[in-house]
């Protein structure tokens, strides 16, 4: 497995450090929308040079704004990509394939999915068919990949329904049946009773209630630490994401701005975003007003140039509005891509020249 | 003007579960019953595990659920006399709602405009194109937003935060009394969390619109609620003011509820581990 | 939609090779109006001559050219198909939508009426209904007795779908817009129906052709109205099998064989591009 090497540095900290060897790491990927309307064309930027590693045996949380390419990046990562959505360019690499993700065929894909690498979609308690009882989801996805008898196989579904605090009697409910949490809770149990390598879960606790949703985080948590699986888990809820993720990478206008163990983000923010993020949250019994970010999210079909959260930014400079900052490695496993964190931070030599040019050549879109 | 504007009473939604055979009944709503003010818009926030009813609750309301037994009054006008095209609209004038989902509020394969402007005809009664355009972007306006922002955007080209706030303001083109808002924003970052939250406070304060505020999230309840009702398996089991039942809880559930809230202070380098008891220095 | 037709094409062997099939077909009913001889002539050529240059599927017992006769019949064949299956679907959409998203006691009332269509055997009931029309049996009139048989299970699946639109956060949305319900169910449910509604109109067609040819076999149709059921029919008349004028059942049944492959390949092709089913597998990746 071949290791980026600007993360070689993280496995020692001060911290206790994430252990074992990396379970996926992601290169230089970048994944465009490409659309043409009424002969208009348009090039979405959701996910623009990302590079990041998560090891084994790891919880990876993903915080950003919405709308800034986090669910964009998990379809790439899980070779979910469908037009317009194109990887433009970039590696994705997993411990347990032999190869490069784009470079397998339809149907080694499929053989890994829902065994090895399983993809909690966000808004996924939508994905249940309507029109089947909760039961046959359950055959239809989880049945083959088993290979259990009938009897034991529902005996295991009911223990794994029951720790989502899930009675039985969703089996025999249509969707439309079920609540919000219900649903969602329905797809957890779908996504892991299979216990994959890796989970790929994109907001999937957003619907539950904070009792249900602190035993879905541990039995994630302890399913993942059971057989050591990794994960990569997208939430808006910070609260969340200080539980429950070992590292956390935050995302801004397709870009990763900042790396660190969970707990330093908290504690030590550097990139102002980040700031922002961590200082808006509220908390009970406490009346302070809490602002919003000031202006608009950035356009990713047009990004501001430079850093671009330069127009937000209540520490922008100079050199901010011409030139983006790289993703810099400051301390062992802390990575962050701002001016004033660092004199270290250098103009970034990659996304300059991704900027300029559009790699309509180089697509590589999986299209079936 | 005084009397309610929202008076629930009693109300009772049974539904069958399981399948055809032992089908079963229980009540998803149970025997609620509130009050909101006319004369003083509030926030009203209710609170609940998982399955609680409390989308039950909100249909309700709504009026695109009928209740087994009980009685809504919006008004002083039991929601059952609400029957023909024409009392319909009149009620919805009054009575909006606010989705969850912002990516599913629309029509993924219809324009959003298309919301904005059904709502300025049929329940803003404007008639020329120049009068929907301006009662369009008023709304906008008041959510931070312009018409040429949203004007011929299908869902998928804004952002879940645009899409949110676009709702908000298209609730708000009839000038609503009241606003039903289910979950609005748990699909959301943080920082537009804040935003929709301190837009709800603008509405009571400076719209005098009442919002029936259903979450999961205590905290923003906290921040923005002047009310606090908290339902368990369709039961009402503690209301009062707010900051008082949220820092006070009284019925054990709502003790669990408060307990079970993670605080960003609980970070341990990802380290918890569940149902482990943590050591008392770092409970919140 | 050009678009996704184009893709479907491109990647979906079942897709092109149905659509290859289906053009051929079109084509040679296209090419009725082309024909030398008006369609229901008889005696304007040899009779019973083998497939030659001058008439390459031959001629049959009654002096008419088997191909120009088949161009006629297969065309009339379509349409029918056609016909039926499009009056079917519009009353399988309009009882679908219309129950799961009314419900109550519409739902209710309009479920067991389709019920009892859905159990009612269409074949004794086609017999019966050309029974009491028996000398005004015409086209048209089949062809609505067909309708009237063959919507009823779609209707439930349409239902099925509108059942959970109805729950769509969407439809809230738009209600609360002020639409009113005919503009919901046409402008906003419509276009989420249409693509299973299309996979399910060439069964459909399959189905109404299929027993179309049935019926015409035996005579239960109006036999003057030239289609691949009639052309069969009086090929039974003349005894063709026995007389060794084999081309005069042969090429109607092999062109029939063509089109029931290739609508029931684009049927199959477009129902795994929408089955809901995939969406559900795409959690696990793509679909
Ligand atoms: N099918 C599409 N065609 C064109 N643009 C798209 C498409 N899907 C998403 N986008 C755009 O890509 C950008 C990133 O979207 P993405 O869904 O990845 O955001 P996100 O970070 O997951 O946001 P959220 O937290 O709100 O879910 C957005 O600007 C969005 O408008
Ligand atoms: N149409 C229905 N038929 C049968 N049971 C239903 C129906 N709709 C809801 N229920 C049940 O009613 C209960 C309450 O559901 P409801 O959607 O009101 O919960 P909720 O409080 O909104 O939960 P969540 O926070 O997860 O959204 C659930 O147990 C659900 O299964
Ligand atoms: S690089 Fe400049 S603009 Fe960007 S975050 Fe840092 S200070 Fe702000
Ligand atoms: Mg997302
Ligand atoms: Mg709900």
């Amino acid at each position: 497995m071949r290791q980026s090497g600007r993360d070689n540095g993280s496995t020692v900290g001060p911290h206790p450090p994430p252990e074992g060897a990396p379970a996926l790491s992601v290169d230089n990927l970048r994944a465009y929308y490409l659309t043409h309307y009424f002969g208009v064309e348009r090039e979405v930027r959701a996910v623009d040079d990302i590079s990041l590693v998560v090891r084994r045996n790891e919880i990876y949380g993903l915080a950003g704004e919405s709308s800034c390419g986090k669910t964009t990046f998990l379809k790439t990562v899980a070779a979910a990509v469908r037009p317009p959505l194109s990887v433009i360019g970039g590696s994705v690499q997993y411990a347990f394939l032999d190869r490069d993700l784009y470079a397998l065929n339809p149907a080694k894909l499929s053989a890994i999915r829902w065994r090895r690498l399983s993809y909690i979609t966000q808004g996924s308690m939508n994905v249940l068919n309507p029109v089947r009882r909760v039961r046959e989801s359950f055959i239809d996805f989880a049945y083959r990949h088993m290979g259990l008898k009938r009897r034991p196989f529902f005996a295991a579904v009911n223990e794994h329904l029951q720790r989502l605090h899930l009675a039985a009697s969703v089996l025999d409910a249509y969707p439309h049946e079920l609540s919000g949490g219900m649903k969602q809770r329905v797809t957890i149990a779908l996504a892991t009773i299979c216990r994959p390598e890796f989970i790929i879960a994109d907001e999937p606790t957003t619907a539950l209630d904070v009792i249900v949703q602190k035993d879905v985080l541990a039995m994630i948590r302890e399913a993942q630490q059971q057989i050591g699986s990794s994960m990569l888990f997208v939430t808006h809820d910070m609260t969340v994401h200080a539980n429950i993720a070992d590292r956390l990478g935050i995302m801004y206008a397709g870009r990763l701005v900042e790396e660190a163990p969970t707990a330093d983000i908290f504690a030590n923010p550097k990139h102002p975003y980040t700031a922002h993020l961590v200082a808006s949250l509220p908390r009970i019994g406490e009346q302070s007003r809490k602002e919003s970010l000031s202006g608009a999210p950035p356009n990713l079909a047009n990004p501001p140039s430079g850093c671009r959260f330069h127009p937000r930014c209540p520490l922008a400079m100079e050199v901010c509005r011409e030139a983006s900052p790289a993703l810099t490695t400051l301390a062992p496993g802390r990575r962050v891509a701002c001016y004033a964190a660092s004199p270290l931070v250098k103009p970034s030599p990659t996304a300059e020249r991704v900027a300029g040019a559009t790699h309509r050549a180089e697509r590589v879109g999986l299209v079936q | 003007m005084s009397g309610n504007l929202l008076e629930v009473e009693r109300l009772t939604k049974r539904f069958a579960i399981g399948g055809l055979f032992g089908r079963g009944r229980f009540n998803a709503v149970d025997d609620v019953s509130f009050k909101v003010d006319a004369g003083q818009p509030q926030i009203l926030a209710i609170i609940g595990e998982s399955g609680s009813g409390k989308t039950t609750l909100a249909r309700m309301i709504l009026n695109t659920l009928a209740p087994t037994s009980g009685a809504i009054r919006f008004r002083g006008q039991d929601l059952l006399g609400v029957r023909g095209r024409k009392r319909r609209l009149d009620f919805m004038r009054e009575v909006q709602p606010i989705l969850q989902n912002p990516y599913e509020a629309f029509n993924p394969l219809k324009r959003v405009d298309r919301y904005l402007y059904a709502s300025a005809t049929r329940l803003a009664g404007a008639k020329s194109q120049k009068a929907r355009d301006e009662a369009v972007n008023d709304a906008l306006q008041k959510v931070g937003l312009s018409l040429t922002e949203v004007k011929g955007r299908f869902p998928h080209e804004l952002s879940g935060g645009q899409l949110q706030r676009t709702a908000i303001a298209r609730a708000l083109i009839s000038s609503p009394a009241l606003i039903v808002a289910d979950e609005p924003v748990s699909m959301v970052d943080a920082s537009l969390r804040m935003s929709i939250v301190n837009l709800f406070g603008r509405l009571r304060d400076e719209l005098r619109v009442s919002i029936l505020y259903i979450t999961h999230d205590l905290a923003t309840a906290y921040y923005v609620s002047d009310r606090v009702i908290i339902i368990q398996k369709g039961k009402v089991v503690e209301t009062g003011p707010a900051r008082e039942v949220l820092i006070h809880p009284q019925h054990p559930y709502s003790v669990l509820l408060k307990e079970s809230v993670l605080s960003p202070d609980d970070v341990g380098q990802g380290a918890w581990e569940g149902e482990r008891p943590r050591p008392p220095s770092q409970t919140a | 939609m050009l678009r996704i037709l184009k893709d479907l094409f491109r990647y979906n062997r079942e897709f092109s090779l149905g659509a290859i099939l289906i053009l051929l077909v079109v084509a040679i009913s296209l090419a009725s109006f082309l024909s030398p001889y008006p369609s229901g002539m008889q005696y304007v050529v040899p009779f019973d001559a083998p497939p030659s240059w001058d008439h390459p599927f031959g001629t049959n017992s009654r002096g008419q050219d088997v191909f120009w006769q088949l161009t006629f019949a297969i065309r009339n064949s379509l349409l029918f198909g056609t016909a039926v299956a499009l009056l079917s679907r519009l009353i399988a959409i309009v009882v679908g939508l219309t129950s799961g998203y009314v419900g109550g006691m519409v739902d209710s009332v309009l479920m067991s009426i389709n019920d009892t269509f859905v159990v009612f055997p269409p074949f004794p009931i086609l017999v019966l209904v050309y029974f009491i029309f028996k000398d005004h049996m015409s086209w048209a009139l089949l062809a609505v007795a067909m309708a009237c048989l063959g919507w009823a299970y779609d209707a439930r699946l349409i239902r099925s779908m509108a059942l959970s639109l109805r729950t769509r956060e969407f439809t809230t949305q738009s209600l609360f817009s002020g639409m009113s319900t005919g503009q919901i169910l046409a402008e906003e449910h419509l276009p989420y129906v249409l693509p299973i509604v299309f996979a399910t109109t060439m069964n459909n067609i399959n189905w109404s052709i299929g027993l179309e040819v049935t019926l015409s076999v035996i005579g239960f149709t109006n036999i003057d109205t030239p289609t691949i059921g009639t052309m069969i029919y009086w090929a039974n008349q003349h005894t063709a099998l026995v007389a060794g004028v084999w081309w005069w059942i042969a090429f109607p049944v092999g062109l029939v064989i063509i089109t029931f492959v290739g609508l029931y390949l684009l049927s199959v092709s477009m129902n795994e591009y929408i089955d809901p089913r995939s969406r559900l597998s795409g959690m696990g990746g793509a679909a």
